[in-house]
């Protein structure tokens, strides 16, 4: 029963956020960046719930891919947003355990009040996102490399302050019961508490994106950036802030992680770089920036958590997953490719004809 | 009579040891069409990059309306009221036209606490600049910019150039890559332009193309101002030879390498 109030929102709010005023035309639908995403979402779920039997469709089968997609989720689309803008962030993969790290030394281990942890979490994911940006937008060396050398850079400051302060590469964690609940706990006894932080990011994610004019700005610097910044779009702030956008949410992630399984690991978190990346490229953005929607990032980090948990469902060894995932991607590419190449074929002609 | 709407005087420009500007000196009057003339190479989009605020001359004066005037940025030149439209028009082919028109100055409505970007009003408004520029097939600002021909991203970029309230209009070949249906119909906007009293620089390699719009007519030659006629003064064939050279393009060139190596740089001065 509760699989379903639970599932409902999380795919329903992106669908509110896309669907404009307007009743749609096959032509609209077609050059919607996302509905190359959609099909992909919808085969592979038919797939594993086809193979996966009744567990998979259960809310035990729901609550372990949506609790993967929602953690998935709350960095994918930041970094779809870097992404839509031109940039890549792969400092994720470590500013997610430096924040589990953090909190843990902070509140486990010098036993500081929860909130302290906190903030030092979220501080530091701003803070390696600040340096991000600042480092892409002053030396002009591509973000690929420059969140690279960050991703290194603060995985050896993790794991070197951990053992420095603490003796260890794992450190435990007991919270406060608010902090818990809000944070890293289950709701029902199997949906993680990360689900509705996912479905807010979603809403303020998609807003931006589609109802603010930053949204536009995000687009255009994706888009020609040198055009974008002589259109008047200060390009420089709006890099900054995406990066750092991209660090808390991985430095939140990181954080409920740290409370959620009442302790942290120097060595969590490096899954999350490609799979955010390949999360976004599934939903249908454009690697080179310039194009991409919310709904088709929600839809993608759906279709790779549904593949990467449903496999254990099935009766196949789970080793096939990866297969199954890298497949899926290059159709996923290929798909998005043909969508976006009709969407710019698209003529009203085609309106009147399907009338 | 006034002063004309933009001035240069003595403008030089060089990169390096190499000078790609030499002395230039343009007049430019509302509802006037100059047409900048010239070989690949011969300094047209230094001069333009200059106009827009890409680049600063090295020396010489730029003045709006008897205004002396110095671009740090684009963005200070279009400030001026100068907008430069590129060949291939919008730059953002995955952008929809209503957003791609707005970019950087988009319309807004209050929506409770937040600040919505009108995706209505963009559309709207970006529609209609274009169906007063005679570009009557496009009804949907949600359209994607890619899915425009080369023509109608011409009349896009004008279109916006327009409504943002541009007075000079630069239009860097904007017939170069079109059919001739479609820079027929680039031609016709750009009288138009004319007509709303923009003072538009129009940059070809088309002598026809710049007879049918220009009032005003300059050709460059690496770097120089060779020739500075009004309309009338001079026949397409006339134009053609100074552009191409011929046989005193090559003398011109040889005399201007040997010149320029006893002369660290600089390229003869303008005789005739």
């Amino acid at each position: 029963m509760k699989s379903e109030t639970l599932k409902q929102p999380s795919v329903n709010a992106p669908a509110v956020l896309a669907s404009p005023a307007s009743i749609p035309s096959v032509g609209s639908l077609v050059r919607r960046p996302e509905m190359g995403s959609l099909i992909g979402l919808v085969a592979v779920f038919t797939f594993f719930s086809v193979f996966g039997g009744e567990t998979f469709v259960s809310a035990g089968g729901a609550a372990s891919w949506l609790n993967v997609a929602s953690e998935l989720g709350i960095i994918a689309l930041p970094v779809g947003l870097l992404m839509i803008a031109g940039h890549l962030d792969l400092s994720v993969g470590s500013v997610l355990p430096a924040s589990s790290m953090t909190i843990a030394i902070v509140s486990g281990h010098f036993r500081a009040p929860i909130v302290v942890g906190i903030l030092a979490a979220l501080g530091l994911g701003l803070i390696v996102g600040f340096i991000n940006g600042l480092l892409v937008i002053r030396t002009r060396v591509p973000s690929f490399v420059v969140t690279l050398a960050t991703l290194f850079a603060v995985a050896g400051l993790t794991l070197g302050f951990s053992v420095i302060l603490t003796g260890s590469t794992s450190v435990a964690l007991k919270s406060a019961p608010i902090a818990k609940q809000l944070l890293g706990d289950y709701v029902g006894g199997k949906f993680e508490v990360t689900i509705f932080w996912w479905i807010a990011v979603v809403l303020i994610v998609g807003f931006i994106l589609n109802f603010s004019r930053y949204g536009n700005w995000i687009l255009a610097m994706g888009g020609d950036s040198v055009s974008a910044r002589n259109a008047g779009i200060p390009t420089d702030r709006v890099t900054i802030a995406l990066f750092m956008s991209s660090g808390l949410c991985a430095a939140f992630v990181g954080m409920s992680q740290a409370i959620l399984y009442n302790s942290a690991q120097v060595a969590a978190g490096q899954s999350f770089i490609f799979n955010s990346i390949i999360a976004v490229v599934i939903g249908g953005v454009l690697l080179t920036g310039g194009y991409g929607s919310v709904v088709g990032i929600v839809l993608g980090t759906l279709t790779f958590s549904i593949v990467n948990q449903g496999i254990f469902y099935t009766g196949f060894d789970a080793n096939w997953a990866s297969l199954i995932i890298g497949v899926l991607l290059l159709l996923a590419v290929l798909m998005n490719n043909t969508f976006r190449m009709m969407a710019l074929t698209y003529a009203p002609r085609t309106k009147t004809k399907a009338r | 009579m006034t002063s004309p709407l933009l001035k240069l005087t003595g403008i030089n420009k060089s990169f390096g040891p190499i000078d790609v500007l030499h002395d230039i000196s343009l007049e430019v009057n509302r509802g006037e069409v100059l047409c900048l003339l010239g070989d690949n190479g011969a300094g047209k989009s230094t001069l333009i990059k200059i106009l827009s605020g890409v680049h600063k001359p090295a020396s010489g004066t730029m003045e709006m309306d008897g205004k002396g005037v110095a671009f740090d940025s684009p963005r200070a030149a279009s400030d001026h009221g100068i907008a430069t439209v590129h060949q291939f028009g919008g730059t953002f082919p995955l952008m929809s036209i209503g957003r791609s028109f707005f970019v950087g100055a988009e319309p807004t409505r209050r929506c409770g606490p937040l600040n919505v970007y009108d995706r209505k009003r963009a559309n709207e408004i970006a529609v209609e600049e274009m169906r007063q520029l005679g570009i009557t097939r496009i009804d949907d600002g949600d359209r994607l910019v890619g899915s425009l021909s080369g023509g109608e991203r011409q009349a896009l970029a004008i279109a916006r150039a327009v409504y943002f309230g541009a007075s000079v209009l630069i239009l860097d070949e904007p017939t170069a890559a079109l059919g001739v249906k479609e820079a027929a119909h680039v031609l016709r906007i750009v009288l138009q332009a004319r007509q709303k009293g923009i003072a538009v620089i129009f940059i070809t390699h088309n002598v026809v193309h710049a007879l049918t719009v220009g009032n005003h007519f300059a050709v460059l030659i690496r770097g120089s101002k060779a020739a500075d006629f009004r309309k009338g003064e001079k026949s397409r064939e006339e134009i053609t030879d100074l552009m191409a050279g011929g046989e005193q393009m090559a003398e011109l060139e040889a005399e201007v390498e040997s010149y320029v190596e006893s002369h660290r740089g600089h390229p003869p001065p303008l005789v005739g």
